[in-house]
């Protein structure tokens, strides 16, 4: 994908191919000779975790949809029949709940990773905003596949996600009866959640190879938030990327594995081993961890319109941060007061996250109503302003320069 | 320097001030169960037989006339990693019991229990349930997994680490144990039940097990501490009734991945040796000047 190849096809069937379909030389290009800089940290290794979760989640997830049946009367019993009776079901059914989490884990590293060194910069806007649309269809299909489980939290989560949309004036009611294929969350809203759940994945990965292709464009940012100028700063994809992003995720499936197999408890909700009752309503409705921060933002709004813009808000706003953030350097390495501002943020979207898993009364709104304005002030105020009033430090004069000056 | 300890400081404080707030919320709260020990907790944990039988008796003779068990099938008692009964022991239990069905005329008939069939349930559906009850007695297939409590900040970090896992059946055990007078003050209202470890202190049901209740034949104490730890452990089962071949494969994961992440992770600094620590830089040279 970056620019013309030097694949020489080593065999008479793949010259044969080059010629019709040159494949191979897309490969060759994008995953072995393309360059890579050279200072590279850890935290750029999330971009292939999160290709591996993908393709941890769809094949899982193939399998699993083989043995559920989307229907009010069974989905529940359907998926603990796959955990008791189907070979090794326990093992795939927890594998893609926790895939789940660990989806959004390494996601939202991977945000604050961009955020921290300016990867969403000029050229990088087109790059940055592909992320965007991924991580919005993440959240979509994971919220329903919550919901196929059919579980009091499942169910109750549907209800309360779904009436989000009622707070829009005029269309909002009928948009919620369309959204649920009826009068309430029931057999029809599971069965298109099924559907779209199993169709949103494929939507990912084609986003995910624009992503790729964006960024096989442009080239990676890196910690030093300059561009490669020679040969020097830059070592090929294949062996120097490839080892280290292998070793990369094979820790990153130790701590996987043990969510999987030693407390498989740990993030699943209670009330989720109880079967969808429309009947009664669980004392507390908490979404997955992943959506708390937003959970907390939607309820520190007293109004419901305002909170559900607001909600809504602070996901859409990341797609203009490149525009938000008018400084001209990069990486945070280079910009001391962005840093504190970007780890205060980040402080307040865990602490957000944490207000989100509260229940709204007291203190906790008040602290949520704190950290919400920060969050926003973040984007709104703060970034335009660092960019004009910020005196950053000098950049170095190379990436080589910069790793080989530190040793 | 002094950037990172005031952010240090923030966070500190922010945690602070979050963690304080619930403390207020908690004192009304019904306290948390105390902590049992069990056979079946840490990474090599596996059910222990001849507790799980006994749990499985206190079932049958006192839980059963009002708790259905829908997802559990009489095979599931011949399982490996469960019960340890044979075959023939498990088709002999199910032959206890009467099963509503079909002959081939098409006339509704009751027979025998077969390995293949599930437990019956004790009323013909929720609705009786709920009107010999009261309030529907739960299904108890996966009650265990279903009956948590919250940890709150910070336990729920360190059980991530500690894999403490078995909030269900320590709760479970906390309700069976947990029936007590109603303090000074405390109104009940007509047809609860006071108990220490049940949100609200009102629970619908009697106290379900007393001393001596269930006659154990392998000498181990008739009491209700002890029928409560079984009866929990035996639904702990019920509900995560593959958790030995759970831990069994993950011991063998674990190792995998452990000694692959080595491999990778030596396969890595050969592959990077040249990149982060160039040759040239040990002899004294100038690495910019050279090419990898």
């Amino acid at each position: 994908m970056s620019g013309h190849s030097t694949y020489q096809p080593q065999n008479g069937f793949m010259r044969w191919l080059e010629a019709r379909l040159p494949i191979g030389g897309l490969v060759h290009s994008s995953f072995v000779t393309y360059p890579t800089p050279r200072n590279l940290n850890y935290w750029w290794t999330f971009g292939g975790i999160l290709s591996f979760m993908l393709g941890v989640q769809i094949v899982t997830g193939v399998v699993l949809a083989m043995h559920y049946t989307a229907h009010v009367d069974l989905a529940f019993k359907s998926v603990e029949l796959i955990m008791r009776d189907v070979n090794y079901g326990w093992l795939l059914r927890y594998i893609h709940a926790y895939g789940a989490s660990m989806f959004f884990f390494a996601v939202y590293i991977h945000m604050f990773r961009g955020i921290y060194y300016g990867s969403y910069k000029a050229p990088r806007e087109v790059l940055w905003i592909l992320g965007v649309i991924i991580y919005l269809l993440m959240m979509a299909t994971g919220f329903m596949g919550y919901v196929l489980v059919w579980g009091q939290m499942s169910f109750w989560a549907a209800t309360v996600i779904t009436n989000l949309f009622s707070a829009l004036p005029g269309i909002g009611e009928s948009l919620v009866t369309w959204l649920w294929g009826g009068y309430a969350v029931g057999n029809p809203t599971l069965n298109r959640f099924f559907s779209l759940h199993y169709l949103l994945p494929f939507a990912i990965a084609g986003v995910v190879v624009l992503h790729v292709w964006a960024l096989h464009v442009v080239g990676q940012n890196n910690p030093a938030g300059i561009e490669p100028k020679s040969d020097k700063d830059t070592v090929p994809f294949t062996p120097y990327a490839t080892v280290k992003d292998s070793f990369a995720i094979a820790v990153f499936c130790i701590l996987f594995a043990w969510f999987v197999f030693y407390i498989p408890g740990y993030l699943l909700n209670g009330d989720n081993f109880i079967p969808a009752n429309p009947a009664v309503t669980p004392a507390e409705i908490v979404p997955e961890w992943y959506y708390l921060p937003f959970y907390a933002i939607l309820r520190s709004i007293p109004n419901k319109l305002l909170g559900v813009i607001a909600l809504f808000s602070s996901i859409g706003i990341l797609a203009f941060l490149p525009w938000l953030d008018t400084s001209r350097v990069r990486s945070a390495r280079y910009r001391p007061l962005f840093k504190q501002f970007f780890w205060l943020w980040v402080i307040a979207c865990v602490g957000l996250g944490y207000l989100g898993s509260k229940p709204p009364e007291g203190a906790y709104v008040l602290i949520s109503r704190i950290f919400t304005a920060y969050y926003f002030c973040f984007f709104i105020i703060i970034l335009p302003l660092l960019g004009i009033f910020e005196k950053t430090k000098p950049l170095p004069n190379s990436i080589s320069d910069s790793v080989l000056k530190k040793a | 320097m002094t950037m990172t300890r005031t952010l240090i400081a923030l966070s500190l404080a922010a945690g602070v001030a979050i963690s304080v707030l619930p403390a207020a919320a908690q004192e009304a709260a019904s306290p948390p169960p105390p902590r049992q020990t069990w056979s079946f907790s840490g990474p090599f944990g596996q059910y222990d037989e001849a507790q799980l039988q006994r749990g499985f008796k206190i079932y049958r003779e006192v839980c059963s006339n009002c708790h259905s068990l829908d997802l559990v099938a009489f095979r599931n008692l011949a399982d490996p990693g469960g019960l340890g009964f044979s075959e023939a022991q498990a088709a002999a239990v199910a032959a206890e019991y009467k099963i509503k069905d079909v002959d081939d005329k098409g006339q509704p008939v009751e027979r025998a229990g077969r390995p293949a069939d599930y437990f019956p349930s004790p009323f013909p559906n929720a609705a009786a349930a709920a009107a010999a009850n009261g309030v529907a007695p739960p299904d108890m297939s996966t009650l265990a997994k279903a009956r948590v409590y919250l940890r709150g900040f910070p336990w729920f970090i360190f059980d991530a680490f500690t894999q403490y896992q078995e909030l269900g059946p320590d709760y479970i055990h906390g309700i069976l144990t947990g029936y007590e007078q109603p303090p000074k003050g405390f109104k009940l209202p007509e047809g609860g039940h006071y108990n220490k470890y049940f949100p609200g202190h009102n629970i619908a049901m009697p106290q379900p097990l007393q001393d001596g209740q269930v006659t154990y034949e392998d000498g181990t104490p008739q009491t209700l501490d002890q029928y409560a730890k079984d009866v929990a452990a035996f639904l702990m089962w019920a509900a995560e009734p593959k958790l030995e071949q759970r831990h069994r494969i993950g011991f063998q994961v674990m190792i995998f991945l452990i000694v692959l992440s080595g491999l990778l992770y030596f396969t890595k600094k050969k592959v990077w040796h040249e990149v982060e620590a160039p040759r040239e830089a040990a002899s004294g040279q100038d690495p910019a000047k050279t090419t990898l």
